[in-house]
């Protein structure tokens, strides 16, 4: 690797100057985010521990969190409706490496979970068992944080089993 | 100026397929929009510039648009805009970090290779998540002038009085500028700042940054606007009036504004040399000059006198929508020609401080200038 010095040495009138290797330059700039009108609307029901979504009238699937379009039509998502906190695991991993700034102790598992109704993936830990049960088609439950209800997704602490049956594959084929 | 026209440098952006901009749309420009996210803030331009065509996004050939992460203080924040257009099955897409006129530039390209008939452009801005001002000094050099922080009415500033220096304008000349862009403006519902007091008013108020005043500066504005692009038979199908892009070119100067005589813009006027603007009468210029001064500089540089009105939809003086304030002055020349008003307009974009980079553009009617 060509060294600072060597680069420098090609310069005549900086012949013998010591290099400049480094600096440091702060930047910030600060954001005021507005998250628009349909996931307003999302972030202020957590609290009371409500999942609203919307219904593209055209091809009829239903988004979490709504963001007032569908991306598939590019057209608006009027409809509102309040899906329960059920649905089913459509993918997984386990999460061995703690992420910088994440309250979460590692290993953890990460997924999508398929609320029942909607046809896109909310993303969401399962807890409250052992790793190795995890599986595609598992029914869970969500588990609210009741000391961080707010307006945020943390509102909601983790998915859990419900023990119930596996779903059938063809509930969940084409939304996975 | 005093510089004899240029000869173009190149005749390729004179030739090739007839491409024409058949649409255009546009948000109504406002300070804030809070209870909008990008996606909800675009949608209803991309549907009306597809309404106007009777096209769907499944028909658009080739779809491109410009915006800035910087502005929206979010990696990759186009694609959730993207969500606006309806982008399956997958469609043939780009984006720019620029000025959606760029984004326009893409899709002629795109265009003059016959890969498509017919292209989407669109781009918008939101400025009010962040400080535009502090936000535009992260495109200049990062070890020598980003670190000094000087922001983007500081740089204008600049040119502004090197102009007076020189004896080209006056802070009166400036006034008058202002005054008749947002008195144009009135006839323009989509602007934001519509309507002016009378020069001696606004030579009374305090500077913004001395030369400048507040009616020297462009507003701060979230916007977006769209266009849609065919070729040949294709344009003339879309709309009775096509606007034919005749010449599109775009030129770049010096990074370091330190190194530019700020006075003059040979980037705007090489471009517009090459895209033949030099060749006959112009009805009309829409000028994407932000600041008044700038005004000034765009008008030498393209040898624009008081005979060619100029800005008549108000200009970026009466709406400023960061990366969409380019493409909607190719927009609104293209509209001069699709209601008759027009036969034969320039079109200007610029990027980067101090007019850095420039993009000129000329449509025509069918019939060509003057009206």
């Amino acid at each position: 690797m060509t060294t600072a010095a060597e680069l420098l040495a090609g310069i005549p009138e900086l012949a013998g100057a010591e290099p400049v290797t480094r600096v440091t330059i702060p930047a910030r700039l600060e954001y005021t985010y507005s998250p628009g009108s349909a996931q307003a609307r999302f972030l202020t029901a957590l609290p009371e521990k409500r999942l609203l979504a919307e219904r593209c009238p055209q091809c009829t699937r239903v988004y979490v969190p709504p963001r007032g379009a569908c991306p598939t039509c590019g057209i608006a998502t009027p409809e509102q409706l309040e899906l329960p906190h059920t649905g089913t695991v459509t993918t997984f991993c386990i999460v061995n490496i703690a992420a910088k700034g994440l309250d979460v102790e590692v290993p953890y598992c990460y997924a999508y979970v398929l609320l029942d109704g909607a046809h896109v993936g909310l993303h969401a830990r399962i807890g409250d068992t052992p790793y190795a049960d995890v599986r595609i088609g598992q029914r869970v439950e969500a588990v609210w944080d009741d000391r961080r209800l707010g307006p945020s997704l943390a509102s909601i602490s983790h998915f859990r089993p419900t023990g119930e049956p596996d779903a059938d594959p063809e509930s969940y084929r084409r939304w996975m | 100026m005093s510089s004899p026209a240029p000869s173009p440098v190149h005749s390729g952006a004179r030739s090739g397929r007839d491409v024409a901009v058949v649409a255009f749309a546009q948000s109504s420009h406002t300070r804030r929009t809070d209870q909008l996210s990008e996606v909800e803030l675009v949608m209803p331009v991309l549907h009306d510039v597809l309404k106007q065509t009777g096209l769907t996004a499944n028909r658009i050939g080739f779809t491109c648009s410009g915006s800035s992460d910087y502005l929206a203080g979010r990696a990759f924040s186009f694609t959730m805009a993207l969500d606006g257009v309806g982008a399956w099955p997958p469609i043939s897409e780009s984006h720019v970090e620029m000025d959606g006129a760029w984004a326009l530039y893409e899709a002629w390209v795109k265009l003059q290779t016959g890969e498509a008939d017919t292209a989407l452009v669109y781009s918008y801005g939101k400025s009010s998540p962040g400080s535009v001002r502090d936000v535009l000094t992260r495109q200049l050099d990062p070890y020598t002038l980003a670190p000094l922080w000087p922001d983007s009415i500081a740089l204008a500033a600049l040119q502004a009085q090197a102009l007076i220096d020189a004896g080209l304008t006056d802070e009166r000349g400036l006034a008058r500028t202002a005054v008749r862009s947002r008195r144009a403006a009135t006839a323009n519902p989509h602007a934001q700042l519509r309507g002016s007091a009378d020069v001696e008013d606004l030579l009374r108020r305090p500077y913004e940054v001395e030369p400048l005043r507040r009616h020297d500066c462009p507003p701060i504005s979230d916007g977006a606007a769209a266009v849609i692009l065919a070729a040949g038979d294709a344009a003339r199908a879309l709309h009775a009036n096509p606007a034919w892009i005749r010449g599109i070119d775009h030129r770049i100067e010096a990074h370091q504004p330190g190194v530019r005589d700020l006075t003059e813009s040979p980037s705007t006027r090489l471009a517009a040399a090459a895209a033949g603007a030099f060749d006959a009468p112009l009805d009309a210029a829409e000028l994407h000059a932000p600041f008044t001064a700038q005004e000034i500089v765009l008008r030498r540089a393209l040898d624009l006198d008081d005979r060619v009105p100029v800005n008549p939809s108000g200009g970026p003086l009466a709406a400023n929508p960061v990366m969409a304030a380019g493409l909607i002055r190719l927009g609104e020349a293209a509209a001069l020609i699709h209601r008759g008003e027009a036969g034969r307009v320039l079109a200007h974009a610029t990027s980067g401080p101090c007019l850095q980079q420039n993009l000129v553009a000329v449509l025509e009617s069918s019939a060509g200038g003057t009206r």
